[in-house]
């Protein structure tokens, strides 16, 4: 990015705030939202002319070399049909609770993953039987007495959700689980109530989002029973939420960028104070360099504030040298693959999840690869084609680009001609029951780091789920670190704003 | 709609309501005095509009709206102007569905409109109001019906209707109406043979993979299981009716004394006198037994025209078991044997409840030997009351025919088109349920056991007795584990057992015959007597299989009815003591067998309970009857209770007994009990144990 002449830069009024955050990712943005929510002054900035950060969706003409660690930027123009998401991922869970709270909801149009999601067992690919309608219309792969035993255990959670919700004092209902049950690893109970491999297979990766293979013992990411059933009651209280959006997946128009901004909108909304094209070029700390008291902009105005909060792309190095022991732990990473294709990879549905349970490719294959693919109804593609996008952790960079590969290979057939411009051509005709072709891929591999809480507040960058889970619950811990005694996001905040005029955030 | 919790009322809600109510109150008061003046203005047909608003239920203010239109609709003569007030009924009836989606009288008033056929109906409209209704609640059978009607009326074919149900149930598989709508439109297709419909065969096994798919996602959803139930009943049943017994049987010999007929109120008439029932036994209720589609030759001549009367409780009309009394003309008087042919053709005018007609002719003969049995004239043979424990084997009474076996033969002379295909069909379902995960659906079970059902009568016309029986006594265990998985369907369960168990010890020969016997009683000829006591039965079935019964020993069971015996014309002594009969209504099909002299009650509950329970179960109890109210009078003349007796009235008075046991019941210790029976049977002599007179 060019460094901008100084005398562009606006002055800022006032020049103390209670937060300053730099960086609009998702973190950054909930967090905005919540800050002035909660009554605090914030000052939002950040380095790029668009929204999003590392969370951001780009035009693809600016995609060209990916490489995620330096966001690729070009003059926002509307030129373009195709948007890259730098990191795909579905609403699912918590966040769809938290954009009704927030009233981020006002600003986004959603759809949902329409069709189903799939699942990839020995060497086919299967629907997903995710309700009890769902079980029923699958006569074509679902056994008979597969459909009894999974739909039971459905009831089964259904009866302890609702058990759970209801009773308050703790009092032992007949129909929840008991707590011998919920402490057993999650496959353990599955087998206990009689599936078999295939439809635990389906309930572990497809529906509770399980990562790792659960099936060995040497495992230490054993999914207990309480943590599956919480995956699946948020799995089936996120159906419907949304008018348009009836399936548990649901994936914002226009790409993930729109989801930073709903959130910056309710910031805005409530007083925050937002400034584009603005780097921070230096960080004001006390004398003994121990608290950070406020930040240099580009600009050179010095600004003050009580907690400064940074995305993950900055590398501050008195951030990284005290740690809290996470250093240990070896650093986690996720394959991602990016792939365009002709076709859908089942026919008469045009957004898919597609779920690589552990060791289906192959016996290295330690972790789940989840695939996403979205059509031209979300307007991040041309119309004819359709976008994959796949994740999986990894421990290395080689076998998780490995992995992602063979996934690529399972889906697609392999690229015929390197010409971009006549293999559309080519594909176009092609017959239809031939696996998609790709048209143009990218595999990389990116490491993730967790949000730190200090003086300085570092928030996380993106991570290997399909969902914004885990981002939001850390989103959820600098928010009481911040502001202990407030509630992240209340409702009430939502209802006063949600008479106001959605476009005064601009 | 469906599972809403029902809240308690605020003391607010009530104020609201009063005042509703008082508002509700003066609409309605305005709109009857507008419909008995007979006004249909502007302004009172809008008054109407408010009280439907408000309450959609006032009949009386849509039949007013259904005059007020008629009246002023007839003065228009521009189409236009007709067609904008049918639009604005239209609309009335919009608004007051938006009050209360299933008001009776809004759907009503809006099929009337449409049959007025005063403007072009607007289907489209129609069909996308249905279409919005059966979204809010897929199961609104006014909705439902509405369809129907509408798809009539605009001749929507059946297959496309049939389409739509599909839809619906892809939507949501507990549908009854769905499941309900789509059991109808194939029943439409097959009987019209429309195209893609030819094959009974395909189309039910296509059916049954369809339901089977929603019965294994949800076994405890009922929806399902009514319609693999009705696909059931198409399945097992042969589609035309049948008849599967009669008596007397082909080729019996019968005989009937010449006596006069005031002698044979005191006899023991094995023997008859110059009445013989014929009574004809069919697979499923049929109608339509006459002269004519029931013929009857003989050289006998008969004193009146025969008529063919349903043996049934019910006033349907239908009914399994049909009789005719032949009266043997005074004429007659030579000792001689006469022959009577009975010959039922198949007929348009003998149909099951379901439409299909008589198609397997039968035909039978039996003869009949007049005698002048002056022996028995003027004996009396109750001259001391008749014990139930002197009989003797038919083995040793060997010089008889063993008349079951006659029985029998009429069913298995029937021969069975398709029977291979419905036997593997029913077959691979059982193999299906038996792997039901669930072991503890009670739906499931009790579907298992009715298919085994299905399946032993199937082979019963092949004659595959072990198969039949190993079908018998799994369906009985499951019915054993069903009294004990769903309480609170025990009694129903128990008369399923109790059918089995009657059918596993009728079924064959050699089982039946360790429970007949031949009853010899002083002056009399040999009585064929059945007894089937101690076998914890609950209900009578398999009453075909003893039509030839005299003499029949049912105590120490748990019966709550004798719904059956009515088919049982040569019945003369019935003991159903110990059992668990609770009220006379639930013996009125004793009333139907003219030849039942003695009757055991004892040790019954009959008098328990001041409520009589059965009064809903029996089909037709006996109240309401106008012959009844004449019957009361005149009991009320001779200072009979009848507030407290009604029911004793009406059982005791159609009886002719001559023998009465009814100790050890509440009623029976009512101080003027015994006054009371002896007034309705005249012909009494015996009243438990003691002689009358």
């Amino acid at each position: 990015m060019a460094e901008a002449p100084a005398h562009d830069y606006p002055t800022i009024e006032p020049t103390s705030f209670d937060v300053v955050i730099c960086g609009t990712g998702l973190p950054e943005s909930v967090l905005a939202a919540a800050c002035a929510a909660a009554g605090k002054t914030v000052l939002h900035v950040d380095p790029n002319p668009f929204y999003g950060s590392l969370y951001s969706s780009v035009p693809l003409p600016s995609f060209l070399s990916p490489d995620p660690s330096s966001v690729p930027l070009s003059p926002s123009g509307d030129d373009s049909h195709t948007v890259v998401d730098l990191h795909r991922r579905n609403i699912y869970s918590e966040a769809v609770d938290l954009l009704l709270r927030s009233g981020g909801s006002h600003h986004v149009e959603f759809k949902s993953v329409e069709g189903r999601s799939l699942l990839y067992w020995e060497g086919q690919l299967y629907p997903v039987p995710d309700s009890r309608q769902a079980i029923f219309l699958d006569a074509a792969t679902l056994k008979l007495t597969e459909k009894t035993v999974l739909f039971r255990f459905f009831e089964l959670v259904r009866a302890h959700i609702a058990a759970a919700d209801e009773d308050v004092e703790g009092e032992e209902a007949s129909d929840k689980i008991s707590e011998e049950d919920l402490d057993l690893p999650f496959v353990e109970y599955l087998k206990k109530q009689q599936l078999p491999p295939k439809m635990r297979a389906v309930v572990l990766y497809a529906i509770a989002m399980a990562d790792y293979d659960q099936d060995t013992d040497c495992c230490e990411k054993l999914l207990t029973t309480r943590e599956g059933i919480q995956t699946i009651a948020l799995y089936s209280s996120s159906i419907g939420r949304f008018a348009n959006a009836q399936r548990a997946f649901i994936y914002p128009m226009y790409g993930h960028g729109e989801l930073t901004q709903a959130f910056c909108r309710c910031a805005a909304v409530k007083g925050a104070l937002y400034v584009l094209r603005m780097p921070i070029s230096a960080l004001l700390m006390d004398e003994e360099r121990k608290n950070c008291l406020g930040a240099r902009l580009t600009s050179g105005q010095d600004i003050l504030c009580q907690q400064l909060i940074l995305d993950p792309s900055y590398k501050v190095p008195i951030l990284d040298a005290p740690s809290d022991g996470s250093d240990s732990n070896l650093l986690r990473k996720v394959a991602r693959g990016i792939c365009i294709i002709s076709k859908s990879v089942k026919q008469d549905s045009s957004n898919l999840l597609i779920v690589f349970p552990p060791k289906s490719l192959e016996e290295q294959q330690i972790a789940a690869i989840r695939g996403l693919q979205l059509s031209s109804n979300l307007a991040v593609c041309p119309p004819g084609m359709f976008m994959v996008y796949l994740s999986t952790p990894c421990a290395d960079t080689s076998t998780g680009k490995q992995c992602i590969k063979k996934a690529i290979d399972a889906l697609f057939a392999p690229q015929a001609s390197d010409s971009l411009e006549g293999h559309l051509k080519e594909t176009s005709e092609n017959n239809e029951d031939l696996k998609p072709t790709v048209i143009w891929s990218c595999v990389y591999v990116q490491e993730i780091t967790e949000g730190t809480s200090s003086s300085l507040l570092s928030c996380p960058t993106p991570d290997e789920h399909l969902d914004y889970r885990s981002i939001l619950d850390s989103s959820k811990k600098l928010f009481t670190d911040i502001c202990p005694n407030e509630e992240f996001l209340p409702k009430k905040s939502a209802a006063v704003y949600a008479d106001d005029d959605s476009d005064s955030a601009e | 709609m469906h599972g809403r919790p029902r809240r308690p009322a605020k003391p607010e809600d009530e104020e609201a309501a009063s005042a509703k109510a008082a508002k509700l109150r003066d609409l309605q008061a305005q709109v009857l005095h507008n419909h008995h003046a007979r006004t249909y203005t502007k302004e009172a047909i809008g008054l109407s509009f408010k009280l439907l608003e408000i309450n959609p239920e006032a009949y009386t203010a849509w039949n007013y709206r259904k005059l007020a239109f008629q009246h002023n609709v007839k003065e228009l003569s521009d189409p236009e102007a007709i067609k904008s007030a049918v639009d604005d009924e239209l609309r009335v009836v919009e608004v007051a569905l938006r009050q209360n989606p299933k008001s009776y009288g809004a759907w009503y008033h809006r099929k009337w409109l449409l049959n007025q056929k005063l403007a072009p109906v607007d289907f489209k409209r129609e069909f996308g109001l249905l279409d919005k209704l059966l979204k809010v609640d897929a199961r609104n059978f006014h909705g439902w019906n509405y369809r129907r009607f509408l798809s009539r009326f605009m001749g929507v074919p059946d297959e496309e209707e049939l389409k739509y149900t599909m839809d619906k149930i892809s939507e949501n598989f507990s549908n009854y109406s769905a499941w309900h709508n789509r059991s109808i439109l194939l029943s439409n297709l097959l009987i019209q043979q429309s195209k893609g419909f030819e094959s009974k065969q395909k189309i039910f096994s296509e059916e049954f993979e369809l339901v089977t798919q929603a019965l294994f996602t949800d076994p405890s959803d009922q929806s399902g299981w009514f319609y693999h139930l009705w696909l059931l009943a198409q399945t097992s049943s042969p589609d035309n009716p049948q008849l599967i017994a009669s008596w007397p049987s082909n080729a019996a010999k019968l005989t009937s004394s010449l006596m006069k007929e005031k002698v044979e109120q005191h006899t023991l008439s094995s023997i008859w006198s110059r009445t013989v029932p014929i009574v004809l036994y069919f697979n499923e209720p049929v109608k339509g037994l006459n002269q004519s589609s029931v013929n009857l030759k003989s050289d006998l001549e008969f004193s009146k025209d025969i008529q063919w009367r349903p043996l049934t409780m019910a006033d349907s009309g239908y009914s399994n078991c049909w009789a005719a009394y032949l009266q043997i003309s005074n004429e007659c008087s030579s000792l001689q044997e006469y022959s009577v042919e009975v010959n039922i053709p198949c007929s348009d005018d003998i149909v099951s409840r379901s439409g299909s007609n008589y198609n397997s002719p039968v035909h039978f003969t039996f003869d009949i030997e007049l005698i002048s049995n002056d022996t028995a004239q003027g004996l009396d043979l109750f001259d001391k009351p008749v014990a139930w424990n002197c009989s003797e084997s038919f083995q040793s009474h060997g010089n008889r025919d063993p008349i079951p076996v006659d029985l029998l033969k009429i069913t298995s002379a029937l021969v069975e088109q398709d029977s291979n295909w419905h036997f593997e069909r029913l077959s691979e379902e059982i193999d299906l349920f038996r792997e039901l995960p669930d072991d503890n659906s009670k739906f499931g079970k009790l579907t298992l056991a009715r298919l085994l059902l299905a399946c032993a009568a199937i082979k019963s016309r092949g004659r595959s007795l072990i198969e039949r029986k190993g079908y018998c006594e799994e369906a009985l265990g499951l019915f054993t584990d069903l009294i004990h998985l769903d309480p609170s369907h025990k009694q129903c369960y128990e008369d399923e057992r109790s059918l089995v168990l009657m059918d596993k010890l009728t079924c064959d020969m050699e089982t039946f015959m360790k429970h007949c016997s031949v009853q010899v009683q002083p002056n009399s000829a040999p009585l064929n007597h059945v007894q089937l006591c101690r076998l914890s039965l609950t209900r009578i079935g398999f009453a075909e299989r003893l039509l030839w019964v005299q003499m029949l020993d049912l105590s120490h069971n748990s019966l709550r009815s004798v719904e059956g015996l009515e088919a049982l014309q040569h019945l003369v002594f019935l003991n159903i003591s110990n059992n668990q009969i609770s009220s006379f209504t639930a013996l009125e099909p004793l009333t139907k067998i003219i030849s039942l002299k003695v009757l055991d009650l004892s040790f019954n509950k009959i008098g328990a309970h001041s409520i009589d329970t059965t009064r809903y179960i029996c089909s037709s109890p006996f109240s309401h009857k106008i012959e009844a109210s004449e019957a009361f009078e005149e009991y009320q003349k001779v200072n009979i209770n009848v507030e407290e007796y009604w029911d004793a009235i009406l059982f005791f008075r159609s009886l002719k007994l001559a023998q009465l046991d009814i100790k050890g019941n509440e009623i029976a210790s009512k101080e003027n009990f015994r006054t009371l029976v002896v007034t309705l049977i005249p012909c009494l002599k015996w009243f438990d144990g003691e002689d009358v007179n």
